[in-house]
């Protein structure tokens, strides 16, 4: 009964995200940009620092997924449907995110049509489109045992089973195999093409060399560390969170993913100490003021309240303290992935306010011209309605698809 | 689980003819440096402007750097390099640069190609001001250009960086790889959008209309006409000074160069030893804007 009355909790939430978000997104299919707050000097904002976010927590899941293919990780074998399927709908969170900040979104085929390979930008697409087939090739050849399986039954689960196995009824042992083996390629392959393009993102911005608070040969670094930690993260909350059977194995699948998420947190604190300890250590200097923006200017609450007390120091006590409790690791796990936004936000933003002729400001005077850049309400609307989104097809795939050893059961 | 043998190869074949692919075309970028611009013979233009004027000693300025901009043209097009040198000391802020381009280009909102820095030193009563103009510098290793993901923007053979508005998809990378925020984002807005067209009965309550139809009129960027209405571009785009190239193919002097009241802007071809722009630029006491970035203006300011 408490279950129905959550359900129907979480489904009201629900429902007013999406219609709050689908406000935002109808302004800007009507409106185009009116609404936002970037402008011509501060020319990226929310949705950029969004679809980075979102990307990295693909790349995340999705190296998790990898890992425990092809390395064979025991404790994990089962959460690979699983992370693959969030890499999936989290890399669609992050394309839609950008593809709303386009100017011109009618026009993005261009980056395939007219490419211009000297460009990180140009590399990132291409990079992920490949991703983007590999995934749900590699995604088919992990469901379609399950899937031809449920293709045999009767019920809705026959009908899935049938459309997306292209089988009439279970798979031979043989193609069974082939599957596997195909599955442990792709897989394999995945883990230079997820640390390229993620890389690349992080390369998108460093390669800039008008703008040193990006400039930082760090930075990919910084980006693959980060997708690690906020894509383990965010797997360590799915799983303690929404697996099915409360076993023995699930106590240790969690366990075990906590402890990763625990050492890639002290790995990314280190980087985090190099990249702000090192422009900053005698006090002089650009970067020094930027930093300095970001630590103690307005927004010192996002780094110090969401990003280091609640996104940093509590997970790790908790995943210290209580490692073995899967309520503990969830937490961690979610704080983790929420509050790695604001560590988006805060590559994003402060790159961008600090004019490098002084007085710019102030030469002609628009509300797009200025140095100074809050989200507006709009925006927020806008990445809500790609969570609202996400969060559907997250909830979808994990009642119609065979993701998780529940689903599976139903196969046998 | 866990990989075998023949599963390595074969992802060792797929990484590694992914990654000779993509190493190809980064060469095959690299090595063509292609411009979408035609040269040669068909780029000159016969313009018979000011050819009854003869020079004379003391002449304006402004008629000078006229008969240079036609000697210029009469040249092939990667025979010419234009240059602008702005006099800072001449400068008195007045803005008309500023918008005179705003005018000459129906800058919407937003777009600003060349605004005037107004920077103030010390304290009363030894107080100075100082403008400078910052036109696009016209880099000569521009940073906007190769982090176009498209295409859409290149150095011309006469060293002004184009954009091609109907390919660009107003990605606003290059507008952050600017270090001089010389490119500036079209967001499809105008300047009377929801401005007051008329009252109601009630005192206090104006009627708000739709854009003034002044906004609509097409400019003349790149000798083409350009229509923003129903969001078509350059709404949308990444928008940038030119140097007027539409008006220097009429033998025009750009826009900015025309406005200025203290004859403080000087433009030309830099390729040409008897222009002013070429004499200018060799002062001692010319500097180029954060040059030690290394982007190699072609703009200089005379301090």
């Amino acid at each position: 009964m408490s279950h129905k009355i959550l359900n129907s909790i979480v489904l009201v939430l629900w429902m007013a995200l999406i219609i709050f978000g689908a406000a935002g997104l109808i302004e800007r299919l009507r409106h185009g940009h009116e609404s936002a707050a970037y402008g011509s000097y501060v020319v990226w904002g929310l949705w950029v620092s969004a679809y980075v976010y979102f990307i990295g927590l693909s790349a995340g899941a999705f190296l998790l997924s990898s890992l425990i293919y092809v390395f064979g990780v025991k404790e994990l074998a089962k959460v690979g449907k699983l992370s693959l399927f969030m890499a999936i709908v989290t890399l669609f969170m992050a394309l839609i995110s950008i593809w709303f900040d386009l100017g011109r979104m009618d026009r993005f085929y261009m980056v395939f049509t007219s490419p211009n390979f000297g460009s990180m930008m140009a590399w990132m697409v291409w990079l992920y489109t490949a991703y983007t087939l590999l995934m749900l090739v590699e995604l088919w050849m992990a469901l379609r045992p399950d899937l031809a399986r449920w293709a045999g039954q009767e019920g809705w689960r026959a009908t899935i089973g049938r459309v997306l196995s292209l089988s009439k009824g279970p798979l031979n042992e043989k193609q069974e195999q082939s599957a596997g083996h195909w599955l442990r390629v792709l897989a394999a392959a995945g883990i230079p093409l997820a640390i390229s393009f993620h890389g690349g993102v992080g390369a998108l911005f460093s390669t800039l060399s008008a703008r040193p608070f990006w400039h930082t040969p760090l930075m990919p670094i910084l980006f693959l560390t980060g997708a690690l930690v906020s894509g383990g993260a965010l797997m360590a909350f799915v799983v303690a969170g929404f697996w099915p059977k409360r076993d023995e194995e699930y106590r240790r699948m969690v366990e075990y993913l906590g402890r990763a998420v625990l050492g890639l947190l002290v790995f990314d604190l280190i980087l985090e100490w190099a990249e702000f300890s090192v422009p900053m250590w005698y006090g002089v200097g650009g970067e020094y003021a930027l930093l300095m923006t970001v630590l103690f200017g307005p927004f010192w609450w996002a780094f110090w309240i969401l990003h280091f007390g609640l996104g940093t120091l509590l997970p790790m006590l908790l995943l210290v303290l209580k490692p073995k409790q899967p309520w503990a690791v969830g937490w961690a796990g979610v704080l983790v992935a929420v509050t790695f936004m604001t560590v988006r936000l805060n590559i994003v933003i402060p790159g961008l306010i600090e004019p490098h002729l002084q007085g710019l400001q102030n030469a002609f005077v628009h509300r797009r011209l200025t140095f100074h850049y809050v989200p507006s309400l709009f925006e927020w609307q806008v990445t809500l309605f790609v969570v609202a989104l996400g969060l559907a097809i997250f909830y979808l795939g994990r009642h119609l698809l065979p993701l998780t050893e529940e689903a599976s059961e139903h196969a046998r | 689980m866990g990989m075998n043998r023949r599963e390595f190869v074969q992802v060792g074949l797929l990484v590694g003819g992914a990654g000779a692919a993509g190493a190809a075309l980064l060469i095959k970028t690299n090595l063509s440096k292609e411009t979408s611009d035609p040269t040669g013979a068909a780029t000159v233009r016969r313009l018979p402007v000011l050819n009854n004027i003869r020079p004379q000693e003391n002449e304006d300025m402004l008629v000078r750097m006229q008969r240079e901009l036609v000697r210029a043209m009469a040249k092939p097009v990667e025979q010419r390099h234009w240059r602008m040198v702005i006099d800072t000391r001449k400068c008195i802020g007045c803005h008309a640069c500023t918008i005179g381009c705003v005018a000459e280009n129906k800058l919407p909102p937003g777009v600003v190609y060349r605004p005037v820095v107004t920077e103030e030193f010390g304290e009363y009563p030894n107080v100075q001001l100082r403008f400078t103009p910052r036109p696009c510098m016209q880099c000569n290793s521009p940073p906007c250009v190769p982090v176009c993901p498209v295409k859409a923007t290149w150095k011309r053979p006469d060293g002004v960086v184009a954009i091609d508005y109907d390919k660009c998809i107003g990605c606003g990378y290059c507008v952050t790889a600017c270090p001089y925020n010389a490119r500036t984002r079209d967001l499809g807005e105008y300047y009377t959008d929801g401005a007051a067209v008329g009252a109601t009965r009630e005192p206090d309550r104006p009627v708000l209309g739709p854009h003034a139809p002044w906004e609509d009129k097409p400019n003349n960027e790149y000798a083409k006409g350009w229509d923003r209405r129903n969001g078509d571009s350059p709404a949308g785009n990444a928008r940038k000074c030119h140097f007027c190239l539409h008006r220097l193919e009429v033998g025009q002097l750009p826009m900015c160069v025309t406005t200025c009241v203290g004859r403080a802007t000087y433009f030309g071809d830099g390729n040409d030893p008897e222009s002013v722009v070429s004499q200018m630029a060799a002062k001692p006491n010319s500097m180029r804007l954060l040059e030690h970035l290394q982007t190699h203006p072609s703009v200089v300011h005379l301090i």
